[in-house]
């Protein structure tokens, strides 16, 4: 029973934060219809970003975050302006390569600069007790910082200027337009927005777990399966989306080899893009 | 003559497959055998992606799944249950063929952007399930027992065997692509591209013919994987299904044009020329990943119909002839 517990705990905190990660995925669908194939990169980016922030400059890793939010909204923005907006009215095609061949760049540049061996933030601040269940306080704090990142967001889109903006450009950008909003500022900002929530989650993910510049690619496809499981463009759908992730990969093991987690949750995805293609929760949000 | 100038692309296409065919007995380098075997593997990797993506208008990211699929069952056929390569190959090319063909009719049906991410899906479901599948070896994979090349005269005849067993497999793929595109079938598919309902109401039985599409485009990929991990004596997961394979294979398609025979050839072509330059230049070799990447975007963002598509569109002389 502890066992259980444990587990479901350990796979409920992580789940925040893959659904942060999921967020920025599922908000750049939603304002702009593309899927972002560099997302994986961006979050190894944001892993990156931190390990430098606190080995090489001592700065606190949390703060540390902070800087790395603020990097990856205008690395995002940036790459909003060179690679996708000359091609955000093309097929689909078009922007799924685009958005790859940014993959491509950051991947080629990240391995000649960082190798592909492991890196590590040495950093600890103990355990805590939730429970009966003993779970490092990295990740209790991930969680935290998770469920605060989302909460602001959702304010942000809800009551701020900016945020009606991008609601009124998701809804309908023409229409947007005509009423003065200035579209493509608020598509580049949605992309920085969508690149900062990717560059935190991998932040947070620094602070426990070891990475590679590669090591993105994994978060990436489970970000796919969340933003699926919650619906594609509905950012609240998407952070329950990474907890029921979350809960999965932490009971699968009990049941079966771990390695079996994988295969359920790709099914999973396939079935769910078949059978309710606008996730367990509706579509845009 | 009429016949020579009705069908220019199919000739201009099989002259440069049999040059490549022929390249290894002109320069008598086994080395550039096994250059060449690598360059007719992706011209027909390519060449069958693009039934589906260039003609009608699936973009799939998950195809390598068929090569791997068909390499696993092929090997496996091979080393474990004593087949001769010939039934193998045709083995691993029905089985990715039945892969597709039950995929396909599910997956099918999703449009855009939610299609390609399906496929990803289906690779990487693929490839977790192989990872797991004990008579396969799991994940360390299978080793071929040296022995097996024997009946083929020995490794070294092994090797060139698999190398015309290739040349024949792309000029199977090319005939295939070109009928596809001259025949009726192409016709509706290339209506499916442009417009999927409209091409319903036409008469177009779009659900059978993409359907079919997906399986032509999946055969031989499989037939391909059985031969080439025969030939590479070791097969695992991550040679089997390694996701930016197939990434590649679109680059290919984009850069010497989608939807035309002649284009996938010359860009996958292009494509290995180029890589194999980076790969030996001393200051390129560590960013031959983001060079392929500024390329990619180039052509995505300034031309993005690839090389015979940008020729076709400048001169109506050569949209007559180059398909």
């Amino acid at each position: 029973m502890d066992a259980i517990l444990r587990s479901l705990i350990d796979g409920l905190l992580l789940g925040f934060v893959y659904g942060i990660a999921a967020m920025g995925l599922t908000l750049i669908w939603g304002v702009m219809n593309v899927i972002n194939l560099s997302h994986g990169s961006l979050i190894a980016l944001g892993m990156f970003s931190v390990y430098f922030l606190f080995t090489g400059l001592g700065i606190h890793p949390y703060l540390a975050i902070v800087f790395t939010a603020v990097m990856g909204l205008l690395l995002g923005m940036l790459i909003y302006a060179i690679a996708v907006h000359r091609v955000i009215n093309a097929p689909h095609l078009s922007t799924l390569l685009a958005t790859y061949a940014v993959n491509m760049i950051i991947l080629g540049v990240g391995t000649a600069a960082f190798t592909t061996s492991p890196y590590n933030v040495d950093f600890d601040l103990g355990s805590v007790k939730i429970a009966s269940a003993v779970v490092p306080t990295t990740r209790l704090i991930a969680a935290l910082v998770a469920m605060l990142v989302a909460g602001g967001l959702y304010l942000f889109l809800k009551y701020s200027r900016l945020g009606r903006y991008i609601r009124a450009v998701t809804d309908n950008r023409d229409a947007a337009e005509i009423v003065g909003v200035p579209s493509s500022q608020i598509l580049a900002f949605s992309f920085g927005l969508g690149t900062m929530l990717a560059a935190i989650s991998g932040g947070l993910i620094a602070t426990f777990f070891p990475f590679t510049i590669l090591a993105g690619s994994a978060y990436e496809l489970k970000s796919f399966v969340i933003g699926v499981l919650g619906g594609l463009g509905n950012a609240v759908g998407s952070l329950f989306g990474g907890l029921i992730l979350g809960v999965i990969e932490g009971l699968v093991p009990m049941a079966m080899p771990t390695t079996w987690t994988p295969v359920l949750e790709f099914v999973l995805f396939v079935l769910i893009l078949l059978v309710r293609p606008t996730g367990l929760f509706g579509g845009n949000e | 003559m009429k016949f020579l100038r009705q069908h220019t692309s199919l000739w201009l296409s099989l002259a440069v497959l049999l040059v490549m065919g022929l390249w290894p007995i002109i320069t008598g380098n086994a080395l550039e055998r096994e250059t060449m075997f690598t360059v007719l593997r992706s011209v027909a990797l390519a060449s069958s992606l693009n039934i589906l993506l260039g003609y009608t208008g699936y973009v799939s990211f998950g195809h390598v799944v068929f090569f791997g699929l068909g390499g696993y069952v092929g090997f496996y056929l091979i080393a474990a249950r004593h087949w001769s390569l010939w039934t193998a190959i045709l083995a691993g090319g029905a089985a990715a063929g039945l892969l597709a063909y039950l995929v396909g009719s599910a997956i099918l049906r999703l449009r855009g952007a939610y299609f390609a991410l399906a496929t990803i899906g289906v690779n990487e479901a693929v490839r977790a399930f192989i990872n797991n599948f004990e008579p396969f070896g799991g994940p360390t994979g299978m080793t071929m027992n040296f022995k097996v090349y024997k009946a083929y005269g020995g490794a070294g005849a092994a090797l060139e065997l698999s190398f015309y067993i290739l040349v024949a497999l792309t000029i199977l793929v090319v005939l295939i692509s070109y009928w596809v595109r001259t025949s009726k079938f192409g016709l509706g598919l290339l209506a499916i591209r442009e417009d999927e309902d409209a091409a319903e109401i036409m008469g177009v039985v779009a659900p059978s013919a993409k359907t079919w599409a997906y399986v032509l485009s999946a055969v031989i990929p499989g037939m391909i994987g059985a031969l080439f991990f025969f030939k590479n004596g070791t097969i695992e997961p991550g040679l089997a299904f390694p996701l930016h394979t197939s990434i590649e294979m679109i680059v290919m398609i984009m850069l010497g044009g989608q939807g035309t025979v002649f284009g996938p050839i010359l860009g996958a072509a292009g494509y290995e020329f180029l890589r194999d330059a980076l790969l030996v230049s001393p200051f390129f070799k560590n960013m031959q990943l983001a060079i392929s990447g500024v390329l990619l975007l180039i052509i995505v963002l300034f031309i993005p119909r690839g090389l015979v598509g940008w020729l076709r569109q400048r001169s109506a002389k050569v949209r007559r002839w180059l398909i």
